[in-house]
């Protein structure tokens, strides 16, 4: 099959590279597609088609067709044709249950033309109802092209590139390349893309090739496909010079193995030195493919007719083959033996991606295409696609005989004949958009780049209208297929990790997501952690809280407006609780805001919630006109809760700062060092015994870490993980934002109406508070004990049942080691929000009682706290 | 959408760096009637023309400006940070949005 050595032929005879197919070796030369490589092998079946498993050969050699459609190292739908070979690649068919040659499936071809016409099972399999998912069940099985092996993992890595340039050309025939001299002789900054399989005239501007242009978007952004890379181009000027594509005809048998496009035959002889066949029939729409008779010839093809379709009208066209290949071919009656048959009709200009950008496109009936007009600002187009394509064939929507014997194929893709279309007409779609949806001619991998004039033509025929005014089809990006992967980039899992991760690694941490931060769930027995805060002295890291300073004279002014409780009045070195809420009166984050100085206020917020309230601080200030000024420190500064009965004792002994509880009071902050680092003592109590929050220069945290693990081991000090921390919590009922409280949640119903102080005059959320205080609270977040010995927890977001029906919901529950029984907090209606109400709890498949406790479990008055 | 988006600071960017938060609106100051507040704060203008709306400069500078933008085109006519009110003292609850009220009112 393959020629002597040619002049200008892509592929290198000194370059042998292998790779299988179905597992058996093929050899090849460097150059080469695996197309290309498979075809000089001897193969010509390619793939089996989408519906009747028809074999299929190479149709088109650019990539655009459906026929080559393989699965190369496990990825599916590898149009090999344009494939570049590359060493111990693995190719295997798809689309078959066997082998190709001998399809399983294509008994569809035989037997069920007549039972499978277009949208057949929206008709046939919906009786009886029953029968259905039978019968969905095996379509889903045969429909679909290629298989994603689910195993595979990651094999390649995709990246996006940003790019902005003055000229982008897109396409590299002889306009585009002379448009991109031209630009560059202008000294502007051009690229020029191009799709290949043809190289492009390199001279001297940069080219990116191969590579395709996926879409034209909004603001001139045109993806480009270029391998493994997104090249998202942002151009001032866009020149497209995609050219024209070669139509094929339509006549029965027009998809059998051995009937090609010419230009499909052209780069077989041109770029790989292959003969495309032995005898061949040759029906030029254009002067092209009128010229590639003589090309034949020079390969060893013997050309036995060459028909004109511009000056010779043919009325019946009908290919016959064996085995789905070619074997003859009848003209209006006279049969011609050949095994290659050359067909094209008009070169159609690609006009797709000016179309997108906004092009009107319109139909220019004397040479039978459809052309661009009315270009939007900022794009040009030049060559073919401006409908420079020289005198073509208006060829007739059909060459069916009466005595047809084969189907007549509109959409190879999708195997829609006209006979669908002509019954899609029938049905009562007579609109091409419509028709579109039903029959899904022009929704294949081509993308219509094959089938859209034709199944216009064939359309206007069949309504007895004209092209012009059924029109074409809207335009949409993407221009050709694209993987999932390219569009999705590369794949990330951003993680933030504390500057004491590797503490916790090394401490055999099991660590847990919270957000992005990786955050330690417990060093083994959480239970036993949160007891250890009770009885001795615990260690956590709490680094992750958000972390803001707010600064300016009217800092304390704007916090007062954004928070619902009072700011102005909180002393220096003070520490007040606030939760921040949406003007809608919502619950959105929570935090300590603490005041270091007149001027100056920390503020933290949950772990997930910085960004969030940080935005929202600098919204707001914009929105009011404060000049304040907000820092993030969340990530420059490390933070530890140190808490239990000894923490006031190691903390003493790492400081000269008072530590007593007259001098370091609770909710007072103080800045002090602490083994020799500068630390902000926040004196708080989440987890509800007598626990101090350092807050500190993260380049130190290691080294604190390590010191208050070492000082305090005789003080029986253990670093406990956010499990413990949670269950520390629920005893003294403090709420998580998110976990307790969800976008509905408002501070009144949410347990906190002492936060809000309605004699301020304004504050976010206060007027739609004003309306829910007015109607009153409709549900209520309470705390629930469950009796003790009660050895296990109701999920969280079990249900509360009132009255036989859901009417509450638990958000989160816990084992209490301390008060050894199930707690959690739970909404449920406000009759029921009261001390000692019994409640009705579904788990364990069950039901069980409990009890609603509105006061902390633990130290309810808060004693320990203050002590 | 991928228009591009002067910033003030940062000059032309893609507009998926950005953070949009929605028209310009006009904050009641005074407590509002139930439909009032519903007003404000479910119902937009959703004009298809120019309208002046908020945007944050989320992957950039990550200040908060105003745009004036034609809906229809995503054609931006211009965006300006808002200025403070007043230096020393903190403007007082009537305040409305430093740069006036929403043209589209």
């Amino acid at each position: 099959m393959r020629l002597g050595p040619r002049p200008g032929e892509r592929i290198d005879r000194s370059d042998e590279v292998t790779f299988t197919f179905r597992g058996k070796p093929v050899k090849a030369f460097g150059g080469d597609t695996i197309g290309s490589a498979l075809f000089a092998s001897g193969q010509r079946i390619f793939s089996r088609s989408f519906k009747y498993h028809r074999p299929r050969g190479l149709l088109c050699c650019s990539g655009h067709c459906p026929n080559c459609m393989m699965t190369v190292d496990g990825e599916p739908n590898v149009r090999v044709c344009v494939e570049p070979v590359r060493e111990g690649a693995r190719v295997k068919p798809q689309n078959v249950r066997w082998w190709l040659n001998w399809d399983l499936m294509a008994v569809t071809d035989k037997i069920g033309g007549p039972f499978t016409p277009v949208g057949f099972y929206y008709r046939t399999m919906i009786r009886p109802r029953r029968a259905w998912p039978l019968f969905e069940r095996f379509l889903r099985s045969a429909a679909g092209l290629g298989r994603v092996d689910k195993h595979a993992g990651r094999k390649r890595r995709f990246d996006t590139e940003n790019r902005h340039v003055d000229v982008l050309v897109i396409g590299g025939g002889r306009s585009g390349v002379e448009a991109a001299r031209q630009a560059q002789i202008r000294g502007e900054d051009v690229v020029l893309v191009d799709e290949g399989p043809e190289p492009v005239e390199r001279l001297g501007f940069p080219v990116l090739w191969p590579a395709r242009a996926i879409g034209i978007y909004e603001g001139n952004l045109v993806p480009v496909e270029a391998g493994s890379t997104l090249v998202r181009f942002r151009a001032k000027h866009i020149v497209v010079a995609t050219g024209a594509l070669e139509q094929p005809l339509l006549f029965p048998g027009n998809d059998l193995v051995g009937v090609m496009l010419p230009g499909g035959a052209r780069r077989m002889i041109e770029l790989w030195s292959l003969r495309p066949g032995r005898r061949a029939v040759v029906l030029a729409g254009d002067d092209r493919a009128l010229a590639l008779a003589g090309e034949l010839e020079a390969a060893g093809t013997e050309v036995v007719r060459v028909v004109d379709l511009r000056r010779e009208q043919l009325r019946e066209i009908e290919a016959w083959g064996r085995y789905g290949r070619l074997e003859s071919v009848s003209l209006d009656g006279e049969t011609i033996a050949c095994d290659l048959l050359l067909a094209s009709g008009a070169r159609q200009p690609a006009y797709s991606l000016l179309a997108q950008a906004g092009a009107r496109v319109e139909y220019d009936a004397k040479r039978g295409i459809f052309v661009p007009a009315d270009l939007p600002d900022g794009i040009e187009a030049v060559g073919a696609v401006t409908g420079r394509v020289g005198r073509v064939a208006v060829t007739p929507a059909t060459f069916n005989g009466a005595s047809r014997t084969d189907k007549c194929f509109a959409c190879i893709c999708e195997d829609v004949t006209d006979k669908d279309m002509k019954r899609a007409i029938a049905e009562g779609f007579d609109s091409l958009e419509l028709a579109k949806r039903y029959t899904t001619v022009t929704m294949g991998p081509c993308q219509g780049k094959l089938c859209h004039l034709p199944s216009i033509r064939l359309y206007a025929r069949e309504t007895e209208t004209d092209e012009a005014t059924i029109g074409t089809t809207t335009a949409r990006p993407p221009w050709a297929p694209v993987s999932l992967g390219l569009l999705a980039g590369r794949p990330h899992e951003p993680a933030k990790r504390t500057s004491m991760h590797d503490r916790h690694k090394d401490l055999g941490a099991r660590m847990m997501w919270t957000g992005a931060w990786r955050r330690p769930h417990s060093y083994g027995d959480p239970e036993a952690e949160a007891k250890v805060v009770h009885d001795s002295l615990g260690l956590i890291d709490v680094s992750t809280l958000g972390k803001l300073l707010v600064r300016g004279p009217d800092a304390a002014a704007f916090l007062e407006r954004l928070y619902p409780n009072r700011f102005a009045d909180l002393k220096v070195d003070r520490i007040r609780y606030g939760v921040l809420g949406t003007d809608g009166g919502r619950v959105m984050d929570d935090g300590t805001i603490a005041r270091l100085d007149e001027e100056l206020f920390y503020v933290t917020t949950t772990s997930t919630g910085a960004n969030t309230v940080i935005e929202w601080f600098d919204w707001w200030n914009a929105v009011w006109g404060f000049g304040v000024e907000t820092t993030n420190v969340t990530g420059a500064l490390a933070a530890v809760n140190l808490a239990g009965p000894n923490s006031r004792e190691l903390l003493g002994r790492l400081t000269d700062l008072d530590v007593s509880n007259e001098a370091l009071k609770y909710l007072d902050a103080k800045r002090a060092q602490v083994a020799g680092v500068p630390c902000l003592v926040l004196r708080i109590g989440f987890v509800g015994e007598l626990g101090y929050e350092l807050h500190f220069p993260s380049p130190h945290a290691e080294y604190l870490w390590d010191t208050l693990l070492g000082e305090g081991a005789d003080l029986g000090i253990r670093p406990f993980g956010l499990e413990a921390q949670r269950i520390l919590r629920l005893e003294k009922q403090h709420i998580l934002v998110g976990q307790d409280t969800d976008s509905e949640s408002n501070p009144l119903e949410a347990g906190m109406p002492w936060l809000v102080k309605w004699e301020k005059d304004d504050f976010v959320g206060k007027w739609a508070l004003e309306h829910v205080r007015e109607r009153g609270p409709r549900e209520q977040l309470v705390g629930f004990e469950l009796a003790e010995g009660l050895g296990s927890v109701p999920a969280e977001g079990g249900q509360i049942v009132v009255d036989g029906k859901p009417g509450g919901r638990v958000t989160s529950a816990r084992w209490s080691p301390q008060l050894g029984r199930p707690i959690g907090l739970a909404w449920v209606p406000s009759r029921l929000a009261h001390e000692g109400a019994e409640i009705t709890i579904k788990m364990n498949g069950g039901f069980e009682q409990g009890r609603v406790r509105l006061k902390p479990f633990f130290d309810p008055d808060g004693g320990q706290l203050r002590s | 959408m991928s228009f591009l988006l002067p910033c003030p600071n940062c000059g032309p960017r893609d507009v998926n760096e950005f953070a949009y938060q929605g028209e310009v609106t006009k904050r009641p100051t005074q407590s509002p009637t139930l439909r009032e507040l519903s007003s404000y704060l479910y119902f937009r203008e959703n004009v298809a023309g120019v309208q002046r709306e908020w945007w944050y400069h989320r992957l950039g500078c990550q200040a908060w400006f105003q745009a004036e933008r034609d809906t229809r085109t995503n054609e931006v006519l211009a965006t300006e940070l808002t200025e403070p009110v007043s230096a020393e003292g903190a403007p007082g609850p009537e305040a409305t949005p430093a740069l006036g009220e929403n043209p589209t009112l």
